[in-house]
């Protein structure tokens, strides 16, 4: 455990991440959440779909620092995984808002090996090799991001009791371990890079979609 | 610190640059803060209005939701669609413009990219209370605006917006007599708490061209010129 894998996941880091539900904005309009037991839900579903896909892209990005063409293939293999467009353009603004605050904490040219916006998993990803980090904790705190921000929404959006958000949080902490044990397994063996992860959530992706047209979201996604 | 390091190892070395690549210098960038009300966008599409014919100029705006106040900037015609954005702050407008502040970033360089000769880019912030505050990492200089119908006891009150704003703007001073407001009190307040740092009483309703607050933006933006020269 380093302290700067603490300062990735922490959610005061300024990347942008507090602008963003991750899907609870329109999960809570359509219904789907509403209180501690369905958010724990919510979140659980997420952490096995998107935070699974997040954390192998992560995991691939933290050993391809610093390499351009492996990279350019990692982001074209992120939006493979998101077919949604309004995903897609929340994905690659909290990736350029880390790389703006990634590049002034940790200057290094491995940062000019990233597209101009790259997905926010592939610039987690060579953040947390810049900072001294492994792929597993790379995997780790896209697998915790990918709770912890939609639970601070969800918190302010049904101003629920901020201590049971965040016990909801903190007891999937051994979900949030095992989704990145396995997404970052495939980096494993000799460098050699197995099969991302993969997993689909139709329900996300028509939630950002739906979310995206409305004229009256807090969030940006 | 281990004894290897010295403290210059901690610290970002390089000012923040708002030189573009080919050296020139961004536009000045002028936050507009203060309470729900007190006339933050009036004031914007007022310095839109007096302001635009001599300064290519831009407006970022941070709204409850969406696009109330860039929509209202619209509507009068005040500036062009493609020189407005409007920043989604996930329901925390004050994060938004000072504890993380890159949403407020990306809309602004959007801006810059879009325009090349902008010269000046007005920030308007959601509508807080007394103790919201620009970060300098997003603005140059920030006007604070409050109103006279909030009370005449809100300079006293203080709070970072009213003391340390570098324009602290008392709006809607004609309404003073039917609100039993005290302008000099208002006035007296403000000098205390802000020592040297200037405050100004207007009205938009008389004066819907702002008149002195663009005087005062003017003066920014020759100072910023002299600082780069």
């Amino acid at each position: 455990m380093s302290a700067a894998l603490l300062t990735l996941a922490d959610s005061r880091l300024p990347a942008g991440g507090h602008t963003h539900s991750g899907g609870v904005e329109q999960g809570i309009e359509a219904g789907l959440v509403h209180d501690p037991r369905s958010l724990a839900t919510f979140l659980h579903r997420r952490l096995v779909t998107a935070g699974a896909v997040a954390a192998g892209l992560a995991a691939a990005a933290c050993g391809a620092a610093g390499d351009r063409g492996a990279l350019d293939a990692l982001d074209a293999e992120a939006d493979a995984r998101t077919p949604s467009p309004a995903l897609r353009a929340a994905s690659r603004q909290q990736g350029r808002g880390l790389v703006r605050v990634g590049r002034r904490a940790w200057p290094t040219l491995d940062w000019d090996a990233l597209p101009p916006t790259p997905h926010h998993a592939v610039a987690l990803g060579v953040a947390a090799a810049v900072a001294g980090l492994t792929a597993r904790d790379a995997a780790s705190a896209a697998a915790y991001l990918s709770v912890s921000g939609p639970a601070t929404a969800a918190q302010r959006l049904l101003a629920m009791d901020p201590l049971t958000v965040a016990a909801v949080t903190a007891r999937l902490s051994s979900e949030i371990d095992a989704v990145a044990g396995t997404s970052a397994a495939p980096q494993g063996h000799g460098g050699h890079v197995g099969p991302l992860p993969a997993a689909a959530d139709p329900l996300l992706d028509l939630l950002a979609e739906v979310h995206a047209v409305r004229n009256d979201r807090f969030f940006a996604s | 610190m281990p004894p290897h390091f010295t403290i210059d190892d901690y610290v970002d070395a390089e000012p923040r640059s708002r030189h573009s690549a080919d050296g020139e210098p961004g536009p000045l960038r002028v936050g507009l803060g203060g309470p729900v009300g007190s006339g933050k966008t009036a004031l914007a599409a007022a310095l839109c209005r007096t302001l635009g014919a001599e300064y290519d100029l831009a407006v970022v705006t941070n709204d409850i939701y969406t696009t109330e106040d860039a929509d209202f900037l619209r509507r009068n015609a005040v500036l062009p669609d493609d020189r407005i954005e409007a920043v989604q702050t996930g329901c925390c407008p004050h994060t938004a413009i000072r504890d993380d502040i890159t949403a407020n970033l990306d809309a602004v360089e959007l801006l810059e990219a879009r325009h090349p000769g902008l010269e000046l880019v007005l920030v308007e912030s959601g509508g807080d209370n007394l103790t919201a505050s620009f970060s300098y990492g997003l603005v140059d200089v920030q006007i604070f605006v409050v109103d006279v119908a909030g009370g005449d006891k809100v300079p006293r009150k203080g709070g970072p917006g009213v003391t340390a704003s570098d324009l602290l703007v008392v709006n809607k001073t004609d309404l003073a007599p039917l609100v039993g407001a005290d302008l000099d009190v208002m006035r007296r307040d403000s000098a205390l708490v802000r020592g040297e740092k200037p405050t100004l009483l207007i009205s938009l309703r008389e004066d819907p061209a702002a008149t002195r607050v663009a005087e005062w933006v003017r003066e920014q933006i020759r100072a910023r010129a002299l600082q780069e020269a």
